[in-house]
């Protein structure tokens, strides 16, 4: 039953939410739900394959547990981090409108539902309910810009997502009717059955499903709305898209991927996904070098990590296990950076890299962070990232693809030195003394606008010295899933 | 038997040839009606044809001998299209593979003559509706030509008589949807190909909108009476069509069809009213879309055959 | 049975080519309200036997895709005060002949497709056409409202296509994507309705002032 709990109280908070009138009681509730969430995830772990609920539709297997996990960490950062900015904007005269909290915990339910669902039609339902339920956050400003943002993130992603269900109806079709194929769309049957779909339908389905999920993690050339929203969205609205959202559309990919691996298409599929990593990391490598936003910068830097997970899972071997593994490096460590982002953006009123210097002196604590989350986010050591980086590249050579390795690595070079080059400057150059007085009395952090970035640092730090043995099981048999092994 | 045949051919090329002038009485009366007025008898065309044909013609000085030909090669070139079509649902008087685009070509030729009428007179106004009418027949003529290779696909035939004709009752009941598409865009090509509202309106008494009654402002007496006729019989030969493809009729004895053609002419006539009525005449920049559209209809009809 | 399903199919594409037609804003949102119609009916004709899965399918299709939506849409229209032409960015014939093109398509490849079970002809081309129209829409029309409308149709091809696959899918997975596309457009029709204040247009070609 823990499965269905895990959908059911963040839902039937987010109404809770809606219906409270003070915003006190309101972030109590949200507070609450994300504890309470973490537990119950924490009580899945425990469990094990065992937590199964409405008759096989929702499961916790071992690449879904991994991603609800990281959905809820991050969940529980954003959520206490909202706290503490929302009392910042309070001070500041600023005021909210009543969903926030609504929206988040709807979104916190849809997640988790895409997670634990193997009926794969429940899985796009869950992934279009996280696009509907953060929408309204991306509009949180209420100006054009934020306008334009929210018109180009619901219309892109919807389109994009139109073509994934087609994907999967696709996929039903491919489906033998009768007992030989097994229960219609359910993902441990279809695995069980592959070998009795049909090829041409269930190509056809993967590649829909490759540009519908695609366009939701942002896989160039399908990133269009990403810089604009992230750019736009409040910054731990953005941590939560770029961390848990985006995983989310990885695991439908993976999951569909896996169907398509288990049935033999794995020639077809593995030049599909590695053609999408590279070109993601392309786009995104020209785009950072040069970028004059910070969170614009890292949007760019998202799509390059999404590249990475493509390319892992389509390299395949101890790829997958990097990607499972990157996944949730990458997320924990896109809610540092958002986090920090949003430190600064309340700090100074801006986010264009120009207008902002010398974080270390005024900012210190966000300062530091952002310095710690460069070296994190371009997959340096000792942090996670570079182990699962270097899991990745390792297995584009044991899989024979020295090439796709040489010019990954050439990329990621590229992008560190654009990522550093800005975010360096922005941590050590003069402080502009006119931007200090425009933020308002930046000198002072909340201290509760530093925990959540920290801890999701501290976490990043460890996955990349240590991986709990349970954690490393679960990866293990998550990338046989997908047609990997364990390096 | 041949015999017999060619009098029930005659006999149903005699009805619409007779009926012809009725069409735009029942036009008009039901536009009437529709909009609250009395209007004229449905019989006026055939009084207006007399007293025209009684009167003599007036020639302008600018004219030449083409202009007094037009009516003649008009009205020539309508009733031969009219021996193409298998009127009585089973053969027509001339048919051969490819005769679709000879009727075509017909009223083509018809239009020209037309056209060239119009700008012998060397009237500004009629050279602009010149214009207009061989802008719209440009747009028409594909139309027409998608939609009779689609009957042809349906029919398997490539003469009217063949599509539209005794063998179209054995695939009927198989392509029934699609044929009435292609009846549809039928219906819309002839709104524009006889310059009926939408695309024209013969009400209108402002040389500068109209399109096809302007071309015939210098023409006078028996010539105007030649050229309305042709006009109504070439409007009842659309109207043929769409009896043809709609209702196959050739398992019915002879005089059954025959009367089944004068009643589809009339329904015909009541549907152009009940447009007339009810529709203002489209923008100019918009005519061409209402005759892609109707097109449209027929390419969809043809895909549809061709799956 | 059979040739009640493919006469609902032709109306279907036709309202199609309606939309792709049409300069009124209204006519689009009567247009694709009738083709919402149309789709809760198919439900019920395209099974010899009424199953309630099959009324509970086509009584949800009709509220949310032929009632409650396009109501909406209206409502965004009048409040919005938005003018009530589409303005498309090339021209009505050109649609139509990208209608025309796009139906030859879609035909072309229901032929080739390997198709399972004996579902109705048509069904497959009037899904794939509908879905490249909604994608024409989307693409060639300026105004955000239209774009809703195309995106309207781009999931109703969508559900056209999984009618094939009806039997299979359970009720609750139908009413969950039913639900999605209800707010789905719901939101987007809030979002129309704040751009056409922020802008005074509808119209989405003015939404350039986030670029590289």
């Amino acid at each position: 039953m823990i499965p269905l709990a895990l959908v059911v109280i963040p839902a039937l908070s987010a109404g809770l939410a809606y219906w409270l009138r003070s915003g006190r009681a309101r972030s109590r509730v949200l507070i609450t739900c994300g504890v309470v969430h973490l537990l119950l995830v924490a009580a899945i772990w425990i469990e094990g394959d065992h937590a199964v609920a409405a008759s096989g539709w929702l499961a916790a297997d071992a690449l879904g547990r991994i991603v609800l996990t990281l959905v809820s960490i991050l969940f529980l950062a954003v959520a206490h981090y909202s706290v503490g900015y929302h009392a910042e904007q309070r001070a500041r005269g600023g005021r909210r409108g009543r969903a926030f909290e609504s929206c988040i915990l709807a979104f916190l339910a849809a997640a988790s539902l895409v997670t634990l669902s193997h009926h794969l039609a429940l899985l796009w339902i869950g992934m279009e309910a996280t696009t509907l339920a953060i929408a309204p956050l991306v509009f949180d400003r209420r100006d054009r810009r934020s306008l334009e943002a929210v018109w180009k993130y619901l219309v892109l992603s919807s389109v994009g997502i139109a073509f994934a269900l087609l994907g999967i109806f696709l996929l039903a079709t491919a489906q033998p009717t009768g007992a030989e194929g097994g229960r219609p769309l359910v993902f441990g049957d279809m695995i069980q059955h592959a070998r009795q779909l049909d090829p041409a339908w269930l190509r056809a389905a993967f590649v829909f499903v490759a540009i519908g999920f695609g366009t939701k993690m942002g896989l160039a050339p399908m990133h269009a709305w990403k810089p604009d929203t992230y750019g736009e969205a409040p910054g731990h609205v953005a941590g939560l898209m770029a961390g848990a959202l985006t995983s989310c559309a990885f695991l439908g990919l993976a999951r569909v991927t896996a169907i398509a691996f288990a049935a033999g298409q794995g020639a077809f599929v593995r030049p599909v996904l590695i053609g999408l990593g590279l070109t993601s990391l392309v786009i995104a490598a020209a785009f950072i070098v040069g970028q004059g936003d910070v969170r614009r910068m890292l949007a760019y830097s998202s799509v390059e990590h999404m590249g990475i997970l493509v390319l892992g899972l389509g390299l395949g071997g101890a790829g997958a296990y990097g990607a499972v593994l990157h996944t949730l490096n990458n997320g924990l460590a896109k809610g540092l950076m958002f986090l920090t982002a949003a430190n600064i953006v309340l700090a100074m009123g801006t986010s264009v890299a120009s207008e902002i210097r010398g974080l270390l002196r005024i900012l210190p604590a966000s300062g530091a962070l952002l310095v710690i989350g460069l070296f994190a986010v371009t997959g340096s050591p000792p942090f996670g990232l570079f182990i699962s980086e270097f899991t990745i590249l390792r297995a584009a050579f044991t899989e024979q693809h020295p090439w796709i390795a040489a010019s990954t690595i050439l990329l990621l070079v590229v992008i560190f030195v654009g990522i550093a080059g800005m975010i360096l400057e922005l941590a050590y150059g003069k402080p502009v003394p006119s931007h200090a007085a425009r933020g308002g009395g930046g000198s002072t952090e909340r201290a509760s606008l530093v925990v959540a970035p920290a801890l999701l640092a501290a976490m990043v730090l460890l996955l990349g010295v240590y991986i709990p043995a349970p954690l490393a099981d679960a990866l293990a048999r998550a990338a046989a899933v997908l047609g990997g092994h364990a390096p | 038997m041949t015999a017999a045949r060619l009098l029930w051919q005659l006999a149903a090329l005699g009805v619409l040839l007779v009926a012809a002038p009725l069409i735009l009485g029942i036009a008009r009366k039901t536009r009437a009606i529709l909009t609250g007025r009395r209007g004229p008898r449905v019989w006026q065309l055939y009084a207006d044809l007399r007293k025209l044909s009684l009167k003599g013609a007036v020639y302008s000085i600018t004219t030449t001998e083409v202009f007094r030909l037009t009516p003649l090669v008009v009205l020539a070139t309508t009733l031969l299209a009219s021996t193409l079509l298998p009127l009585n649902g089973q053969r027509a008087l001339l048919s051969f593979a490819g005769d679709f685009a000879a009727f075509a070509g017909l009223l083509a030729l018809g239009r020209f003559f037309m056209v060239l009428g119009a700008l012998d007179t060397g009237s500004s106004f009629e050279g602009m509706g010149a214009s207009r009418d061989v802008t719209f027949a440009s747009l028409v003529e594909p139309g027409l030509f998608v939609t009779f290779v689609a009957l042809s696909v349906a029919g398997g035939a490539l003469s009217l008589s063949g599509m539209l004709g005794a063998e179209l009752w054995l695939r009927w009941g198989a392509v029934a949807p699609t044929m009435v598409l292609l009846a549809g865009s039928i219906f819309v090509l002839m709104l524009a190909e006889c310059a009926r509202v939408p695309v024209d309106d013969p009400a209108t008494h402002l040389e500068l909108t109209m399109v096809h009654e302007v071309m015939l402002l210098d023409t006078s007496g028996p010539d105007l009476a030649l050229v309305l006729y042709a006009h109504a019989v070439k409007l009842s030969l659309f109207a043929a069509i769409i009896v043809d493809i709609l209702v196959p009729r050739s398992t019915l004895p002879p005089w059954s069809a025959i009367a089944l053609l004068g009643a589809g002419i009339i329904g015909v006539g009541i549907l152009v009213g009940v447009v007339e009525s009810t529709m203002a005449r489209l923008r100019l920049s918009k005519v061409p879309l209402f005759i892609a559209s109707g097109s449209a209809l027929g390419l969809f009809g043809l895909i549809l055959l061709l799956r | 049975m059979t040739s009640l399903t493919e006469l609902i199919l032709f109306l279907v594409v036709l309202s199609d080519f309606a939309v792709l037609g049409t300069s009124r804003l209204s006519s689009c949102i009567r247009a694709v309200a009738l083709q919402g119609l149309l789709l809760g009916l198919l439900p019920l004709v395209i099974d010899e036997s009424l199953t309630r899965h099959a009324v509970g399918l086509a009584l949800g299709t009709v509220a949310v895709k032929a009632i409650v939506l396009p109501a909406f849409l209206r409502w965004a229209i009048r409040e919005a005060a938005v003018r009530r032409e589409v303005e498309p960015l090339i021209g009505y014939t050109a649609s139509i002949a990208l209608g025309i093109a796009a139906l030859a398509v879609a035909f072309a490849v229901a032929n080739v497709l390997p198709m399972r079970g004996g579902e109705a002809e048509l069904l497959i081309p009037t899904a794939l056409v509908t879905v490249m129209i909604g994608l024409t829409v989307l693409i060639t029309r300026a105004k955000a409202l239209l774009q809703v409308v195309g995106y309207l149709m781009l999931e109703n091809g969508i559900y056209l296509f999984g009618l094939t696959q009806a039997r299979r899918v359970p009720f609750l997975v139908e009413a969950g994507v039913l639900l999605d596309v209800f707010v789905g457009v719901f939101i987007m029709g809030i979002v129309v309705f704040h751009i056409n204040r922020e802008f005074d247009s509808i119209s989405a070609a003015r939404l350039t002032e986030l670029h590289e």
